[in-house]
C-alpha cells in the first residue's frame, strides 16, 4: 500500500518469498488462509475505566477502554445516549507512528468501529437516557494500539466488544425536583447486537484473513466486513489502493460469515 | 410491498439528472464540474508535479494526494471550514480509489494533487466527487487504466434504491457507495453503513453496477464533446 515512511520496510526479496508461499497455499506463519492468530483477551486491569479489555492478536496488542459519563443529548436525538469512538496510534506501537493528533488511518479505524456499533445498535441507547432533551449517558470508547503487527482493525473490534461486555455504569435517580442523584448501584451495559470485524487482504490473487504486518504492507488492498448477529452485514470498508473483483468481495463475505461464530465464541467465553 | 415513493418521484433504479463539464478552471492542470441533482461538486488536479520534501518522494512511482472538502454553505447548517473526521476519512478512501486506477509508475518522484470542493451537498457527495475527479484527471492528461464511475445505492423502507439524496441518506437503513472501473469490472471503492442481508447486498451490487455503466457513458460523452470543442478552437473540425 506504500503508505509507510521509513520505520518498517519489506524488501523486494521478502515480498516475492511471501507471494511464492501463498502460491503454494502457505503463509509465513504456517496459518491457513482463513485462520486467525491466537487471540488472548485480558480484562479489568485498568480499574478506573468503566470497562476495558486488552487484546493480543499474535503480536498485535490493542487496548480499548469504555467510559460512561453524563452529557447533553444531540438535539436531533433528545431521548438517546450518545456514542463517541476515538482511536489513536501512539508511537509506542510502531516506529512508523508519530506523536500528534490522530492521522487518517486512526480516524478511519475509529469510524469503522463506530459504523459497526451504531447500526444495528450495540446497546439500547434509549436506556442511556436520563432526562429526555436534558441529560443522557454518553458512551466513550477509546482505542489505543500498543504494538502494531498488522490487522489493528480486527484487534480493535475484539477489544471494543470485550470492553463493552464487561462495562458497568453508575445508576442515577431523578428526584421530583429534577435533580440528578448518583447512587452506589452499578449497572451492567447490556449488549443487544454483537458485531465482529473481519479483515481480508488481497495479495496477488490470494485473499487471506487476519494479515500480519508483513502481509498487510505488501497487500494490494484490504477489505473489512462487519458481521452482526451471525447473518447480517453491518458494514463494509475497502481500503488500500488496489482493485477488487466482485468475486473477491463475495468470497470475503462468505469467509466472514463462516468465521463469525468462532470469534464471537472466543470473546463471550473469555468474559467471566 | 410498502407504499414507499421517492420524494422526487424517481423510480428506485433511476439516477438524478446529471450535468458534467470539463476544463472549468483555467489555473488547474485539469478540472471538472459534476452535478447529480442538487449535489454539485468541483474538482481540480495539479500535477504530476515535484513532491516536497524531496527525500520523502517515492523513487518508483508518483504519490496521489486528495483533499475532499465541503464549503461552509454547502449544507443546511453552516459547517466549520476546518476538515472534519468525516472529510479526512472520505479523502483517504477517494485517494485510495484513484491510487488503483492511475498508472503511477509513469511519474516517479512526483505527486498528483487532487482537490475537491463540494459546493452543494444533497447526498452522494463522495461518489459525485469521484465522478468529477475522474474527468479532471482526463483533462489533466494523466494516464488512467480506465475511467472511474461511482454511484451510491441503499435501502430505505425495505426497498433498494439508487443514487440517494440527502434526506434519503438520513432515513436509510443502509447506504453503500461503490466506485469501479466499468470496463475492467474492478471495484475501487466500497463502503457500507447500515445493515443488509447477503441477498440484499448482491442485489444492490447489481443495481449499482448498472447505474455505474450509465454514468460511464455520460462521462465518455462529456470527454468527447470537450475534445470536440478543443479541436474547434484550433480550427481542426
Amino acid at each position: 500500500m506504500s503508505e509507510f515512511k521509513y520505520g518498517v520496510f519489506i524488501p523486494k526479496i521478502k515480498q516475492k518469498f511471501i507471494l511464492n508461499l501463498l502460491n503454494n497455499k502457505k503463509r509465513v506463519d504456517n496459518r491457513d488462509f482463513i485462520e486467525y492468530r491466537k487471540i488472548k483477551i485480558k480484562y479489568g486491569h485498568i480499574p478506573n475505566a468503566d470497562g476495558c479489555a486488552e487484546v493480543q492478536l499474535g503480536n498485535t496488542i490493542v487496548i480499548a477502554g469504555v467510559k460512561l459519563d453524563l452529557t447533553n443529548p444531540y438535539p436531533s436525538e433528545p431521548d438517546r445516549g450518545t456514542l463517541i469512538v476515538n482511536a489513536e496510534f501512539p508511537p509506542v506501537a510502531s516506529p512508523d507512528f508519530e506523536p500528534g493528533p490522530p492521522d487518517e488511518n486512526a480516524i478511519e479505524l475509529a469510524r469503522i468501529i463506530d459504523r459497526g456499533l451504531r447500526k444495528p445498535e450495540v446497546v439500547d441507547f434509549k436506556k442511556l437516557c436520563i432526562v429526555p432533551g436534558k441529560k443522557v449517558y454518553g458512551l466513550w470508547i477509546d482505542i489505543y494500539a500498543l504494538n502494531h503487527d498488522g490487522n489493528l482493525i480486527d484487534a480493535a473490534g475484539i477489544a471494543t466488544m470485550a470492553a463493552l461486555l464487561t462495562a458497568k455504569y453508575t445508576k442515577v435517580d431523578v428526584s421530583p425536583t429534577g435533580e440528578i442523584i448518583r447512587t452506589n448501584e452499578r449497572l451492567p451495559l447490556e449488549v443487544i447486537n454483537f458485531p465482529v470485524y473481519i479483515t481480508h487482504v488481497k495479495i496477488g490473487e490470494h485473499l487471506i484473513i487476519d494479515p500480519n504486518l508483513e502481509e498487510e504492507m505488501i497487500a494490494d488492498c484490504k477489505l473489512t466486513t462487519i458481521i452482526s448477529n451471525g447473518n447480517l452485514i453491518g458494514g463494509i470498508q475497502k481500503s488500500g489502493s488496489g482493485a477488487l473483483s466482485i468475486e473477491d468481495i463475495n468470497q470475503a463475505l462468505e469467509n466472514s460469515l463462516k468465521i463469525y461464530p468462532r470469534i464471537k465464541e472466543i470473546i463471550t467465553s473469555s468474559v467471566k | 410491498m410498502s407504499q414507499f415513493k421517492r420524494s422526487d418521484g424517481r423510480a428506485n433504479d433511476e439516477l438524478r439528472p446529471i450535468k458534467a463539464e470539463m476544463h472549468v478552471l483555467k489555473n488547474a492542470d485539469g478540472s471538472a464540474y459534476f452535478e447529480m441533482g442538487n449535489t454539485k461538486v468541483i474538482a481540480a488536479v495539479y500535477g504530476p508535479r515535484e513532491y516536497y520534501p524531496k527525500q520523502l518522494a517515492l523513487p518508483q512511482e508518483s504519490m496521489v494526494r486528495v483533499r475532499y472538502h465541503m464549503i461552509p454553505f454547502s449544507v443546511k447548517e453552516r459547517k466549520s471550514p476546518a476538515l472534519t473526521r468525516r472529510e479526512i476519512e472520505i479523502s483517504k478512501v477517494i485517494k485510495e480509489a484513484f491510487g488503483g486506477c492511475i498508472k503511477k509508475d509513469l511519474f516517479p518522484r512526483s505527486t498528483i494533487d487532487v482537490y475537491i470542493e463540494v459546493l452543494n451537498a444533497d447526498g452522494s457527495t463522495r461518489v459525485a466527487s469521484i465522478n468529477a475527479v475522474s474527468l479532471a484527471l482526463v483533462d489533466a492528461g494523466i494516464f488512467l487504466y480506465d475511467l472511474v464511475a461511482a454511484v451510491s445505492v441503499g435501502k430505505i423502507h425495505d426497498q433498494l434504491i439508487v443514487d440517494l439524496t440527502g434526506d434519503e441518506d438520513q432515513n436509510s437503513e443502509a447506504d453503500m457507495p461503490i466506485a469501479m472501473m466499468p470496463s475492467l469490472n474492478k471495484i475501487l471503492l466500497l463502503q457500507m453503513d447500515g445493515t443488509l442481508t447477503v441477498e440484499e447486498f448482491n442485489n444492490l451490487m447489481k443495481m449499482g453496477i448498472q447505474a455505474i455503466k450509465k454514468i460511464y457513458e455520460i462521462q465518455k460523452e462529456t470527454i468527447r464533446s470537450s475534445l470536440e470543442s478543443v479541436l474547434k478552437m484550433y480550427g481542426q473540425t
